[in-house]
């Protein structure tokens, strides 16, 4: 298989994504992943950070926006909705919001319209993979480990293995 | 032919009856409502996926407790609910269903949740509403209770996740029960290998096998090795005439005693749609016992009643 | 006013005529067949080539729902919608508002169907007054206003005495009497058959034992009493099989069944389709097969339409709510030629069931074209199908549950006493 120059090494990011992390960890911080990249992104950071800070006691949840979706009247329903997983306290978290491509922006506004329906947390940050531009609404992530210009039609889509390892793939756009 | 509750492409149009309901929908409802349970403990139960929309809840038969948990479930999905209680005021008036549900398509409801005595009421206001509108039937006759049986089976799979690997036994007045009806169509879907009834001839319609369930009038031999106990609710009207001489003779036949529960497995659940007539169809020990789960059931049917309503939403053009 | 109806394959059940014959009309009779009487000089030729000429049909089962229920139809439309259907003899139905109980209302009607100069009308009377089952009526004084026997419609009586009475006075007389057996209590609230159709849909029933306890109660009575009997609308194999037995022991019964039964399954209900909410019940497969059976083998003397128009409003509603009956004055030829078609059944036997059977029945002269009958005609196409839809029946009622479907068979020219009354 030859490798596409202009896919990144999602492997290769994630460490990038963990370097850039590691020095925003506070006591009160929780890691959440957006379903189902970002959970991945958050599983495979979780011990990692937790490594790095050992004093603090790192908590660890998902989110499924899709109940809170924009598009939702013209998607319907996804019909793989997975039940979001905060089983811990969100009220004055320091969260750190893991997806794997930041791209519109829309899936970004649910997943925090959806956190604070579980209450208010001291900040949120967002984290990325990639970024790869094309944002339509005012929010951009504070840590993305690259940025790239992709064209519309190309979906950069993550996938992964039976080892636990992450790749990034291109699809055509829907 | 065509099923009347899909649309051409296959997707869930309207909820009518689990009959004829392809596994996957079903199980796209269950999965959905797993989601649903999870948005029940937050601290905002509410998520804006039906914004904007207007549920009607029709109700041509009074019902508090289904109306009440279609209520929740619309409010939790940020829609506008209103409710309509007809049998006690158009229809004296010589308004006629139709009159009805054209004069609420007037008024631009998206959703009609319909609750009506006669069978087939729900199948009858869903071949005359707007294309753009859904009707969930929330109980027609002795038809369907679609989302009663949905929940229940919700139930099952959370207690007893294998459902290829089940005995479900039904206990009680199937013949006028819409809730027998849709739950043993969802289960026989689902997979369950084994569904009884257990029930004296006068409750049972005449060909009940025809469902695809073992027939049982004996509870000592129904009940036994059973997985899941399902009760069903015994009409007042139903104890002294023809159909049952009393309901203490019900009771001692065919009411749910620990004794009887002890031939079901060790951890068989025990269920029931409600309202309950303890001491009737079921004792009290038992229904507030280890093994009942008639109290999840209730939570449980909020979080189906919203699945069902978002994916129905959500097939709008 | 003559008219000669040419090159048609006239079919006469009565004198088991199936042959190429033109047919001669004058002064309202039957002139002639074959040859032309001597000095006949037609007014008027119908070029009846490819067409079937038989006797105008004659229909023991009709409401026309006047007086009472002109919302649903009139005997205007109704009239119309027979001649359009080759119908012209049939026998209506009592369970009108007011119920035909007394001989100036009989005598109302009769005069009011005659303005028409359509088909003839043959009234029914009520077998009780107000069919309510408990004073039997003034038969005689029915009999001389017109009726041609006594019935219950659909209203069973409940008190046996009662039926047992009605029928004895009627025997004393000669009258027929016609009942449609069903027992009260099985049937009460009932809107479809027993069976697994209702099962699934939660619809309340109608068991088959309703049939066969009330048929099993006329046949004794009638045997007791020497009544005349006419069974009305068997739905049953079991049904089926009584009134056989009956007929073997000598018991002067005749029975019918509906067009709509011959065809039709519980199955046809589908999701709750009310155009299929019909009185008796449709029934299982095995049912239909024993009454087109028995309508072949003799059992079951003939076919009727049990035309019941019913108003739009009637039928938007759930099942249970609908009212029963469907629209059937057209649909009678079609669906006797689609059961003869079915079974490999020629047309003389086939239209021996609509015109000479029911005529007998009845006791009326129709049915047939012998020499100075009444000129009654019927000329259709037996090849050609039409469509089934509300804008191409002329019957008040639209409802059936064949609509949608095309039906072989089509009237193209119906004459009454010897007058052309319909041509399409």
């Amino acid at each position: 298989m030859t490798t596409n120059p202009q896919i990144p090494n999602a492997e290769v990011l994630l460490s990038r994504l963990e370097q850039k992390l590691t020095p925003l960890i506070q006591p009160q911080t929780a890691i959440i992943g957006i379903h189902s990249g970002g959970a991945w992104i958050a599983e495979r950071l979780l011990p990692l950070l937790q490594q790095a800070h050992p004093d603090c006691s790192l908590v660890f949840g998902t989110l499924d926006s899709s109940f809170y979706r924009d598009d939702y009247h013209q998607r319907g329903l996804h019909t793989e909705t997975r039940p979001s997983q905060i089983s811990f306290d969100v009220e004055n978290r320091h969260i750190i919001l893991l997806d794997d491509v930041f791209y519109t922006g829309r899936t970004i506004r649910a997943a925090m319209n959806e956190l604070f329906d579980y209450g208010r947390p001291a900040s949120i940050t967002l984290a990325v993979l990639v970024d790869r531009g094309g944002r339509e609404l005012p929010i951009c992530p504070q840590v993305a480990a690259i940025q790239l210009e992709l064209p519309f039609e190309q979906k950069l889509q993550l996938s992964r293995d039976d080892n636990n390892l992450l790749h990034f793939s291109l699809e055509a756009n829907a | 032919m065509h099923n009347p509750q899909l649309t051409k492409e296959g997707k869930l149009q309207h909820l009518l009856t689990t009959e004829g309901l392809p596994r996957a929908i079903l199980n796209q409802i269950l999965d959905t409502a797993e989601s649903f349970v999870g948005v029940a403990e937050r601290e905002v139960k509410k998520v804006p996926l039906l914004r904007g929309k207007t549920v009607c809840n029709i109700f041509f038969e009074n019902s508090t407790r289904t109306r009440t948990t279609f209520e929740i479930a619309a409010k939790r999905l940020s829609a506008d609910v209103i409710t309509l209680n007809v049998s006690t005021s158009s229809q004296s008036k010589g308004e006629t269903i139709l009159d009805t549900v054209n004069n609420l398509t007037a008024m631009h409801a998206d959703m009609f949740v319909v609750r009506h005595a006669e069978s087939g009421a729900a199948h009858f206001i869903a071949r005359h509403v707007a294309p753009h509108i859904h009707v969930i039937n929330a109980g027609d006759g002795r038809h369907a209770h679609p989302t009663q049986g949905l929940l229940d089976v919700f139930t099952i799979r959370r207690y007893k996740p294998d459902m290829h690997n089940l005995r479900v036994a039904i206990i009680g007045d199937v013949l006028h029960s819409r809730v027998a009806r849709s739950e043993i169509h969802a289960l026989t879907t689902l997979g369950v290998p084994e569904v009884r009834v257990i029930a004296p001839k006068t409750l049972l319609p005449q060909h009940v096998e025809k469902l695809g369930v073992q027939v049982y009038h004996d509870m000592n031999e129904g009940l036994k090795d059973v997985d899941v106990v399902m009760m069903l609710r015994l009409q007042n009207e139903r104890m002294n005439g023809a159909l049952l001489p009393s309901a203490q003779e019900y009771f001692k036949c065919y009411g749910l005693t620990p004794e009887k529960l002890a031939l079901a497995k060790p951890d068989a659940i025990v269920m029931h749609p409600g309202p309950m007539n303890r001491g009737v169809e079921i004792d009290s020990v038992v229904a507030d016992g280890g093994q009942s789960v008639i109290l999840p059931q209730v939570t449980y049917g909020i979080a189906v009643r919203m699945a069902v309503m978002s994916i129905l939403a959500g097939n709008s053009e | 006013m003559n008219i000669h109806i040419k090159q048609g394959r006239l079919v006469d059940p009565k004198h088991n005529i199936d042959a190429i014959q033109d047919v001669f009309v004058s002064e309202g009779k039957i002139a002639g067949t074959g040859h032309a009487p001597d000095g006949f000089v037609a007014d008027q030729v119908i070029d009846a080539t490819g067409l079937v000429v038989c006797p105008g049909l004659v229909d023991v089962a009709v409401r026309l729902r006047e007086p009472g229920n002109e919302y649903k139809a009139s005997l205007k439309s109704e009239l119309r919608a027979a001649v359009a259907g080759g119908v012209t003899s049939l026998a209506c139905q009592p369970d009108t508002d007011p119920v035909l109980d007394e001989s100036g209302l009989v005598e109302m009607l009769k005069h009011r169907t005659k303005q028409q100069q359509l088909s003839n009308v043959y009234p029914l009377g009520a077998l009780t007054l107000q069919l309510a089952g408990k004073q039997i009526t003034e038969m005689n004084e029915l009999t001389d206003a017109g009726c041609v026997g006594f019935t219950q419609s659909d209203n069973s009586i409940t008190d046996t005495q009662v039926l047992w009475r009605a029928m004895q006075y009627a025997a004393t007389f000669g009258f027929t009497v016609w009942l449609r057996p069903q027992e009260p209590y099985l049937a009460r609230d009932g809107v479809a058959h027993d069976g697994e159709v209702a099962t699934r849909l939660g619809l309340k029933t109608i068991p088959v034992a309703a049939e066969t306890l009330a048929l099993a109660t006329i046949l004794h009575i009638a045997s007791e009493t020497g009544a005349k009997v006419h069974i009305c609308r068997l739905s049953s194999a079991e049904g089926v099989a009584m009134v056989k037995e009956a007929k073997q022991k000598g018991l002067e019964v005749t029975c019918d069944v509906s067009a709509n039964h011959l065809h039709l399954t519980e199955h046809d209900i589908g999701f709750f389709d009310t155009n299929c909410h019909l009185r008796p019940p449709l029934r299982t497969q095995r049912d239909r097969d024993a009454l087109r059976q028995a309508l072949l083998n003799g059992t079951i003397d003939l076919v009727c339409s049990n035309h019941s128009p019913v108003d739009e409003d009637a039928k938007l509603m759930p099942f249970g709510e609908a009212e029963a009956g469907a629209t059937g004055l057209e649909l009678l030829l079609p669906l006797t030629l689609k059961w003869a078609n079915e079974l490999n059944i020629p047309l003389l036997d086939a239209l021996t069931r609509i015109t000479i059977a029911p005529a007998t029945t009845l006791g009326i002269a129709q049915g047939h074209l012998g020499l100075n009958a009444s000129a009654d005609i019927c000329i259709f196409d037996p090849q050609q199908y039409w469509k089934i839809e509300p804008a191409n029946l002329l019957s008040q009622g639209k409802n059936t549950p064949f609509s949608g479907m095309e039906l072989a068979g089509k009237v193209r020219y119906t004459l009454v006493n010897g007058q052309v009354v319909y041509s399409s």
